[in-house]
């Protein structure tokens, strides 16, 4: 096939080059400047080399902080993506409750992340909050302040209440978009309800599916505002994630190369993952044809 | 197998029916034999699909039973009815592959392995994709897929009864003659009860032994293709089966006579007098002949269809087709006449029941 070659279309990508550059181009530059150079200050630097990529890389408290994102992500992803289902399945396809579905399934995710995490630290409060004196009253010694398991699950479940609902929403689109007649030949075929969710709907849903669990993952792989509002990533450093982390060695601690060199290595983590799922994604398609 | 017992039923998809207008299907009181080669013809939303539904279950008729054999199915799911469907549009199970796709029924059913294997080699033969056994059904055309969905159709071999719904639409012409052969031919060999959807009358006719023609959810006519061709019940049947359909005249009766225009025309066996808002006439253009004797025509055009012609002509300002053969001349002064023995009277639509006739 002969194609023909216009570069002025080059020209129209131009606008979004120019703000993809202040946006993220020239800021990351600098992040890089930083991560391979040393400074006291004054605006002198000496030139680091890996030195910080190497202390970042040895260091335990590095180490630690990911170990507890991959951990975050992990269970998010299982709770989300199969509560995300089962609702989706359960969700009416016809009539007034569709709407009403929609619409509630839409609302949190309206919300923003440092709302979602005040709403919760303060519901989890056991001198105001409803679940914490709830539970107190229950005779459960709930306080995420000082339990590192409680600050843990009230996390998570601040997560999946704000999340769910994309989950449910994109494996929702997915399911409506099958055919009445895949269900009937189900039936005359005698398929049972197991046979009819493997072999029809996760199918039909497992693209969507797959879209859910990349921006799932890279969103719950950034998490800060729920834990830096919930306890500060406290107690101790149990829900230091990454990013708390970074925050806390940049502006707390004014290490600067460091947390250059730490950004960076986050920055391709995600950048990794995203590929890694972008070639799965893209692959599973192709494959078979 | 079974035969199939449809009483009274009448279904509506609205909730509270009122009138007729709101029946897809007004009444069906009819029994599929069994073992029988039945179509069912009738133009799009005729109620064609929904009969079928009902049969197989997918649908609970708002009135009437079904029965299989001596046995009341009506409130029985689709999957104790055993029943193989094959739908308008391809079915296949995506990650599966073909050989799975076939076995899929047999399966669920909980067929020994074996008895699979011998029963998926036979279908796969039939529908031809021996070397697609192992693929993913995702990747295959359009017509594969349906093949697909027609072999699943006949995997079973004890169903009570296969129902089709215009199940060759998605496929090539070439491939649609072969594959009506062979479904013609497992009827013959196994003799299941099949119900063939369509809209399409040469399918129906060349599928069928006995042909239901439906009409606004109605059940018009029940009949062999002759039947249907020679002694239409219903107007809609005289004009949807053959082509072009059968010519139907204004007519007025006059004692037991029939008169079209200046013409008349003595019927044996017709009542002397029919209380009918419309009385018409009705002959099929293959009966018409055309000559210089009888009523004068006007042309209006010749269609040359290959082996024979169709004249379109004006009879007191009626239209009216013609068929002659290719090398027929027409005269400068053309009149039609019609032979006797292939007039059928229409009053409000339906036959007159002339007796004395066959």
């Amino acid at each position: 096939m002969n194609k023909t070659w216009n570069n002025k279309a080059w020209f129209m990508v131009l606008p979004v080059l120019a703000l993809v550059a202040f946006s993220a181009v020239i800021p990351l530059m600098t992040v890089v400047n930083y991560s391979v150079q040393d400074t006291f200050g004054n605006n002198v630097f000496f030139w680091a080399g890996t030195e910080w990529f190497q202390e970042i890389l040895h260091s335990d408290r590095f180490w630690a902080a990911m170990g507890r994102n991959l951990a975050f992500s992990a269970i998010i992803l299982c709770i989300e993506v199969s509560l995300g289902i089962f609702i989706a399945l359960n969700m009416p396809r016809k009539g007034w409750g569709v709407p009403v579905c929609l619409v509630l399934m839409a609302l949190p995710l309206l919300i923003p992340f440092n709302v979602v995490g005040t709403i919760w630290q303060v519901f989890g409060r056991i001198d105001i909050g409803l679940l914490g004196r709830t539970l107190a009253e229950l005779g459960i010694a709930y306080n995420y302040v000082n339990n590192p398991v409680h600050a843990w699950v009230t996390i998570i479940l601040m997560d999946v209440w704000h999340w769910t609902s994309l989950v449910v929403l994109l494996c929702y689109a997915g399911l409506v978009s099958i055919p009445d007649a895949y269900y009937q030949a189900a039936k005359i075929d005698g398929a049972s309800r197991w046979a009819v969710f493997r072999y029809i709907q996760l199918p039909k849903m497992h693209r969507v599916l797959l879209i859910a669990i990349l921006l799932r993952f890279m969103d719950s792989f950034m998490i800060y505002t729920e834990p830096f509002v919930l306890t500060g990533g406290g107690p101790g450093n149990t829900t230091t994630f990454m990013s708390i982390d970074l925050v806390k060695l940049a502006i707390g601690e004014f290490n600067l190369g460091e947390a250059a060199a730490m950004s960076i290595v986050y920055f391709l983590i995600i950048l990794l993952m995203s590929w890694v799922f972008y070639t799965v994604m893209t692959n599973y398609g192709t494959e078979k044809r | 197998m079974a035969r199939i017992n449809l009483k009274d039923i009448r279904h509506a998809y609205v909730d509270s029916p009122v009138s007729d207008d709101d029946y897809a299907l007004k009444r069906v009181d009819h029994v599929f034999e069994d073992g029988g080669a039945y179509a069912l013809l009738g133009p799009s939303g005729c109620g064609k699909t929904t009969l079928l539904n009902i049969i197989s279950g997918l649908l609970h008729p708002s009135e009437g039973e079904i029965h299989f054999g001596t046995a009341n199915v009506t409130d029985l799911p689709t999957e104790a009815r055993n029943i193989a469907q094959v739908f308008q549009f391809p079915v296949v199970y995506d990650t599966m592959t073909v050989y799975d796709n076939l076995a899929f029924p047999l399966r669920n059913r909980g067929v020994p392995e074996d008895a699979v294997d011998r029963r998926v080699r036979e279908i796969i033969g039939m529908i031809g994709l021996q070397d697609r056994a192992g693929r993913k059904a995702q990747g295959l055309t359009a017509d594969e897929k349906q093949k697909i969905s027609l072999g699943r159709g006949l995997a079973r071999a004890d169903v009570n009864a296969i129902l089709f719904d215009e199940p060759l639409t998605v496929i090539d012409p070439h491939m649609k003659w072969a594959l009506r052969t062979q479904l013609k031919d497992l009827h013959r060999r196994f003799g299941h009860t099949m119900v063939y959807v369509t809209h399409d009358q040469t399918e129906a006719l060349t599928f069928a032994d006995t042909v239901v023609v439906m009409y606004e959810g109605e059940i018009v006519q029940i009949g062999t293709p002759e039947e249907l061709f020679e002694r239409p019940r219903h107007t809609f049947v005289g004009y949807f089966i053959g082509s072009p359909g059968m010519n139907l005249l204004p007519a007025a009766m006059d004692g037991g006579v029939v008169r079209v225009g200046g013409q008349s025309f003595a019927l044996p066996g017709v009542p002397q007098r029919l209380s009918a808002e419309r009385i018409e006439l009705g002959i099929r253009p293959e009966f018409v002949r055309l000559g210089r004797e009888g009523m004068p025509i006007s042309i209006a055009k010749v269609e040359d269809i290959g082996r024979k012609k169709i004249v379109h002509a004006d009879l007191e300002g009626e239209a009216i087709a013609v068929v002659i053969d290719e090398d027929a001349e027409v005269p400068a002064e053309p009149c039609v006449a019609f032979d006797p023995a292939h007039l059928n009277l229409y009053a409000d639509s339906w036959r007159v029941e002339t007796e004395g006739r066959p």
